[in-house]
């Protein structure tokens, strides 16, 4: 038999757990990211901005929002500000990511550069087989979907206005795979509990404050319950929540 | 805006960003063990994040106009379906997504 070098089976059997995976996100970055690029090009940005946005923001609603900012008067402090409130959901992957990166040497340093709401999902949720090295595979999921955005969005800040969709409707499917993770989830996990607060008070939250201010309370009111429930839910659920 | 401001915006963007991934990682450093508080947060909000993220996804669908939020229910029952059916992640996905974007397409133009 042939003998593989050293750090050939590895990257193979990260990559055949990795790539499968990220295919959703291929989807969805690239389409999303179309629109983006298209979006700055007819907003009178030459390409390299999309493209250096994508590479060193790399959070898709900011990116958006950035387009507006930079349309604007220069106000740097709003803008931090308000890219502050947009991200503050990534404060959630970081707490929920704590263990899971631990140990990762400088692998760790680009994992949390480049931690979206879809490079979270896929690698929260990831059931990797023994022969699957972690820290690779993060990393090879995290360094898939970061080129799919940027090829996404460069391809759509060239192509511009000359792009036509009759793909309407294919950002859908990253809500699909958000929809599938948490039905996952629900299928093994014992109490219902988090996730419902999650759904719940997000919904109700959107209802009460609008699609353009209901992040924050929904963060505030899922901390906040999941704080006051702390002893019932580690009572009931022991080490297996 | 000068090409010179729009750089910095894009650096203050940027960073913004850096900081709300780093800010966990640099309150509870893998070197010091992390409060059991925190440590508890970690395995309990995964859950409430993808309930957190699915409504994210559906903030623009009105329930009041449009096509109230038909299409929407509709494709992520299929995907639920076709989930517990066939319990292949990308099956499940595709298959919502082109149920999706028929709806979309030809039934609510």
């Amino acid at each position: 038999m042939k003998k593989e070098p050293p750090n050939g089976p590895v990257l193979k059997n990260a990559l055949r757990a990795a790539l499968p995976r990220t295919l959703p996100v291929l989807t969805g970055y690239l389409f999303l990211g179309m629109t983006y690029g298209v979006y700055m090009n007819v907003s009178g940005f030459p390409f390299w901005y999309p493209m250096l946005m994508s590479i060193v923001v790399f959070a898709g609603s900011a990116e958006f929002v950035a387009v507006s900012l930079l349309l604007g008067p220069f106000a740097p402090l709003q803008a931090f500000l308000v890219i502050l409130m947009l991200n503050a959901r990534h404060l959630f992957y970081g707490i929920s990511m704590l263990d899971k990166y631990k140990g990762l040497g400088l692998k760790k340093l680009y994992l949390i550069y480049a931690l979206t709401d879809e490079t979270f999902s896929v690698n929260c949720s990831a059931e990797l087989p023994e022969n699957v090295d972690r820290g690779l595979f993060y990393l090879l999921v995290t360094v898939l979907d970061h080129c799919y955005w940027v090829t996404g969005a460069t391809l759509g800040g060239v192509l511009g206005s000359l792009v036509t969709f009759s793909t309407r409707g294919l950002d859908f499917v990253m809500t699909a795979m958000f929809v599938v993770i948490f039905l996952d989830r629900w299928l093994k996990e014992k109490s219902h509990i988090s996730a419902l607060l999650g759904l719940g008070l997000t919904l109700v939250c959107l209802i009460v404050f609008g699609p353009d201010r209901f992040l924050l309370p929904a963060m505030g009111a899922i901390l906040l319950s999941l704080t006051l429930l702390r002893r019932p839910l580690e009572r009931r659920a022991g080490d297996a929540v | 805006m000068t090409t010179a401001q729009s750089l910095i915006t894009i650096g203050i963007i940027a960073g913004a960003t850096i900081l709300t991934r780093f800010l966990p990682f640099l309150l509870f450093p893998a070197g010091k063990p992390t409060p059991g508080y925190v440590r508890y947060l970690g395995k309990v909000l995964p859950a409430a994040v993808f309930g957190m993220l699915v409504i994210y996804c559906l903030k623009n669908v009105s329930i009041v106009s449009g096509s109230h939020g038909l299409p929407e229910f509709i494709a992520i029952a299929a995907v639920v379906a076709l989930h517990l059916w066939k319990r292949q992640t990308l099956l499940s996905i595709a298959g919502g997504t082109v149920c999706y974007m028929l709806l979309v397409q030809f039934v609510f133009k």
